[in-house]
């Protein structure tokens, strides 16, 4: 703080011409691979989650094709198995755990707060590579024989198949404590480091439900962490936990692992709808309607999260009054989740609605994930679940949740920063078509999952009875939509890194302080001076620059006399 | 396909009780679901960005904040306790249920009748009376479903778990088996064959005895029984264990360097004890089929005889 003081004597232009922006100031592949600056280790995070959901999206579309037609195609049912394992297994613990609170949350959040830096910046760094270590003992799992348990690695199976799966453990063991770094490092950052004026009730939705997942995340990995340990150590030393034929409880295994893993699904999610948040105010220009609901309800949904687990196990062997108390309380954790999309929706009403890319992912997101919220509510009916459950119902329900919740979001998310992350505009007419053939794609793969799930065709099959054969071909074909949509968005965003506009500071009309006190793209020490802030994050009305632009329709980045970096709010 | 566009036909008798409760939240959901859709298409037409046009301060209204936070809590609970009530109904069997103990194993279904008899991968009971399953596993967990009875339940090592039913109508049902169990859980399939009481009597009283067919013949139908076909092929291709076309005769390398001429006594070795000699690239995964009789053992002996 006292760093700031110092700063603020020097005028602020000279300044940041002296140092340039986060990008530009320092070069050299040293200063990326080992910046403790927020921002750079964001990037670092984005580079490796992208490279695990190319990976991930590669399995499931060899998954897919395989499925085209039944019987064995050019897969063994070996390695058809080995695939899904390893689609689950990447896209979980690379991809989708880690995406929006290792990428934009720690680009994202010092700047929301209006902070130099996350709390503990070596942590930070330290939690990166961990994870990369994670990533790296995934692949050295696929190198080395494969696994193939699905990623819920349920015992016996887990006990008795190739060896490659203690590599997988180890993997997912030490991932685990990238996630709870990072999480630790996440609450004191917020709790200590917001900018004078940024009381609770002033912070970015978008801070909320990072936070809420922090609080998870901390709570929830170690008991997976131990989890893995365990299975680890029976397969090593052969002490009967989970293996009856040691002695051990497969039930009890499946206990410990939902009790992170469902709980793991709301780190999955809880970020995705910080992101929803921002982008519905920042494009209806209009303030979120039910601000607390919104905020408290991510916090309930973190703590209730806690007490549903055994939703999962209605048909395992758990007891019947178990499945009973668990069907009701997952009940209520859908109350918290309406309450959000019911405000996204009013959040509209007498808004200005702008239909730009990042629009376009928010506006889907509400519709995909209002139906993976009601598939949600039919597989917690106890007697349904019977039928429904392992079986591709509950595979396109999930889908439709993490696919059309948290990808979605963080498309959305990815395509609203990316002139603040990179200083460019992306190709608008390709960012609609691209968001277009997804949400098509998404549909078209995962509804018809929903369709012969509940006419009875079990998950996890390799081969399929003929009568599947059309829903399947659809969904194959909906994976390549899919696939063609997520393909362009790669290739446009690569292009604008180098060819793309250069983009102003706020392109969108944003009111969070990282674009209406930062340049085009953040200053290495994010602020110039310390923000005092004096509103909340979507009171659109209190900048003037933007009722100005709104006026005479320019919009407010074009405008020469835009004045940055002033402590105006 | 039989069935209506979600669900196959229903066979049992809770079968139609769960079908409302599952078409109640369907039709919930789609009216939930046009409603979301319907408003977030109303008011992105109505509140497009236009000319002049700034958006105006909106005060939450407490009223409607409330009503959607109890509005769905009741729909909800409404659909626990619909789905608790059936639950509770699935769970506990009739107690004049008829017992049939049922065994999985990587990658088939044995089911033992009371008068002795098994069944593979064909499970035979009466309709309408409830039949209760009770079952354990021999090695990793499957799973027991029959999907036009909507019934499902995981089936474990060294533990029972139960099941019950009561078939509406004869006829022959699809089984599945839904807990991942490596490579041949998509051919762990099974049939249940529905019979009117006196067939039924009739079919235990004949079951298990083959006199009369001769031994190849047997033997290829043994193949499909037994899930053989899971792991050998009979063409050639290597799937989990060694094809059986062009077996016999032939000398296997075993995994310990050793090799081996594809006798009768070696075939038979194989299938009783199937650890004793394992050939070169295969692992040790086959469970001892000790239950065949000696005629069921040389009519699978001829059988693969025959496949060249």
């Amino acid at each position: 703080m006292t760093e700031d003081k110092d700063r603020n004597e020097t005028p602020q232009g000279q300044a940041a011409e002296e140092r340039g922006d986060y990008v530009t100031h320092a070069k050299s592949i040293g200063s990326w691979l080992f910046s403790l600056d927020h921002k750079r280790i964001g990037i670092l995070y984005a580079v490796t989650v992208a490279i695990a959901f190319l990976l991930g999206g590669v399995f499931a579309l060899l998954v897919r094709a395989e499925l085209l037609s039944p019987g064995e195609d050019f897969l063994s049912a070996q390695s058809y198995n080995q695939m899904f394992s390893l689609h689950g297994i990447v896209m979980v613990f690379g991809f989708i755990i880690p995406a929006i609170p290792g990428f934009l949350g720690n680009f994202l959040l010092p700047l929301h707060l209006g902070a130099k830096d996350v709390a503990f910046p070596r942590l930070n760094l330290a939690s990166y590579y961990l994870y990369l270590l994670g990533v790296a003992l995934i692949l050295v799992a696929m190198v080395a024989g494969s696994v193939d348990t699905g990623w819920t690695f349920y015992t016996p199976y887990s006990a008795r198949t190739g060896p490659s799966v203690l590599f997988l453990t180890m993997a997912v063991f030490i991932a685990g404590f990238a996630s709870i770094f990072t999480g630790i490092n996440f609450i004191v950052t917020v709790h200590k480091m917001r900018a004078p004026g940024m009381t609770w009730n002033r912070l970015p939705l978008f801070v909320w439900s990072i936070y809420s997942t922090s609080i998870v995340q901390v709570l929830a990995t170690p008991v997976l962490g131990i989890t893995v340990l365990l299975l680890f150590l029976e397969r090593l030393l052969h002490i009967g936990i989970f293996d009856p034929a040691l002695g051990g409880d497969p039930i009890l295994f499946q206990h410990f692992f939902w009790f992170y893993s469902h709980p793991a699904v709301y780190i999955m999610i809880l970020p995705g709808f910080g992101i929803v948040s921002e982008l519905i105010a920042t494009f209806s220009r209009q303030r979120i309607y039910g601000y607390m609901a919104i905020a408290l309800s991510s916090v309930a949904i973190a703590l209730l999260g806690f007490l549903v687990w055994g939703h999962h196990m209605f048909v395992a062997g758990q007891s019947v009054v178990s499945s009973v108390i668990f069907s009701l309380i997952t009940y209520l954790i859908g109350i918290p989740s309406g309450i959000k999309v019911f405000n996204w929706i009013a959040t509209m009403y007498k808004g200005s609605i702008s239909f730009k890319t990042p629009m376009l992912y928010a506006l889907s997101f509400l519709v995909l994930f209002t139906i993976g919220g009601v598939t949600g509510i039919m597989v917690g009916v106890l007697a349904v679940d019977v039928h429904l459950h392992d079986t591709y119902y509950v595979v396109g329900h999930f889908h439709y949740v993490m696919v059309g919740g948290t990808t979605i979001a963080l498309l959305g998310g990815l395509h609203y920063w990316w002139p603040k992350i990179t200083g460019r505009l992306y190709n608008e007419a390709a960012g609609r078509l691209a968001a277009l053939l997804v949400f098509v794609g998404l549909n078209l793969t995962f509804f018809t999952q929903l369709v012969m799930g509940s006419r009875g065709m079990p998950r996890r099959y390799n081969d399929y009875l003929p009568e599947f054969t059309f829903l399947h071909q659809l969904s194959t074909v909906g994976s390549w939509i899919m696939g063609a949509g997520l393909f362009l968005v790669a290739i446009y965003l690569l292009v604008s890194l180098f060819r793309g506009k250069k983009a102003g500071a706020n392109p969108w009309g944003g009111a969070t302080l990282e674009w209406t006190h930062t340049g085009p793209r953040p200053d290495p020490h994010n602020f110039h001076r310390t923000p005092f802030v004096t509103r909340g994050p979507y009171e659109f009305d209190r900048i003037p620059e933007l009722v100005a632009a709104h006026r005479d329709e320019t919009p407010p980045d074009a405008q020469q006399n835009v004045h940055l970096n002033q402590d105006r709010t | 396909m039989t069935g209506s566009f979600w669900l196959p036909d229903g066979a049992s008798t809770l079968s139609s009780d769960i079908d409302s409760l599952f078409y109640f939240v369907t039709w919930a959901s789609i009216i939930l679901f046009a409603g979301v859709t319907a408003a977030i298409a109303y008011l992105a037409y109505r509140y497009r960005r236009r000319a002049g046009a700034a958006s105006a301060r909106v005060k939450p209204s407490k009223i409607v904040e409330i009503s959607w936070v109890v509005l769905p809590t009741i729909l909800v609970l409404v659909v626990f306790n619909w789905g608790f009530r059936l639950f509770i109904e699935q769970s506990v069997a009739p107690p004049n249920a008829y017992e049939i103990y049922a065994r999985g194993a990587m990658w088939k279904w044995d089911f033992e009748y009371p008068t002795g008899s098994v069944s593979t991968n064909e499970l035979h009971v009466p309709v309408d009376r409830p039949v209760r399953l009770v079952m354990s596993s021999e090695d990793v967990l499957h799973s027991f479903f029959v999907p036009a009875f909507r019934v499902k339940q995981d089936v474990l090592p060294d533990r029972y778990s139960s099941v019950w039913f009561e078939a509406t109508r004869v006829d022959t049902f699809q089984v599945f088996c839904t807990e991942y169990c490596g490579a041949g859980h998509s051919v762990m399939l099974a049939s249940v064959i529905t019979h009117s009481q006196g067939d039924f009597e009739a079919w235990l009283a004949s079951a298990g005895v083959d006199e009369d067919t001769p031994l190849p013949e047997l033997g290829a139908q043994l193949y499909q029984q037994q899930a053989c076909f899971a792991c050998h092929s009979l063409d050639g291709t290597a799937v989990i264990g060694p094809s059986f076309a062009g077996l016999y005769g032939k000398t296997e390398t075993l995994d310990d360097g050793s090799t081996a001429l594809v006798d009768d006594d070696y075939l038979r070795e194989s299938i009783v004890d199937p650890g004793a000699k394992i050939v070169e690239g295969y692992q040790n995964v086959m469970q001892p089929y000790a239950g065949l009789s000696d005629r069921e053992l040389s009519a699978l002996i001829a059988f693969i005889r025959e496949q060249e």
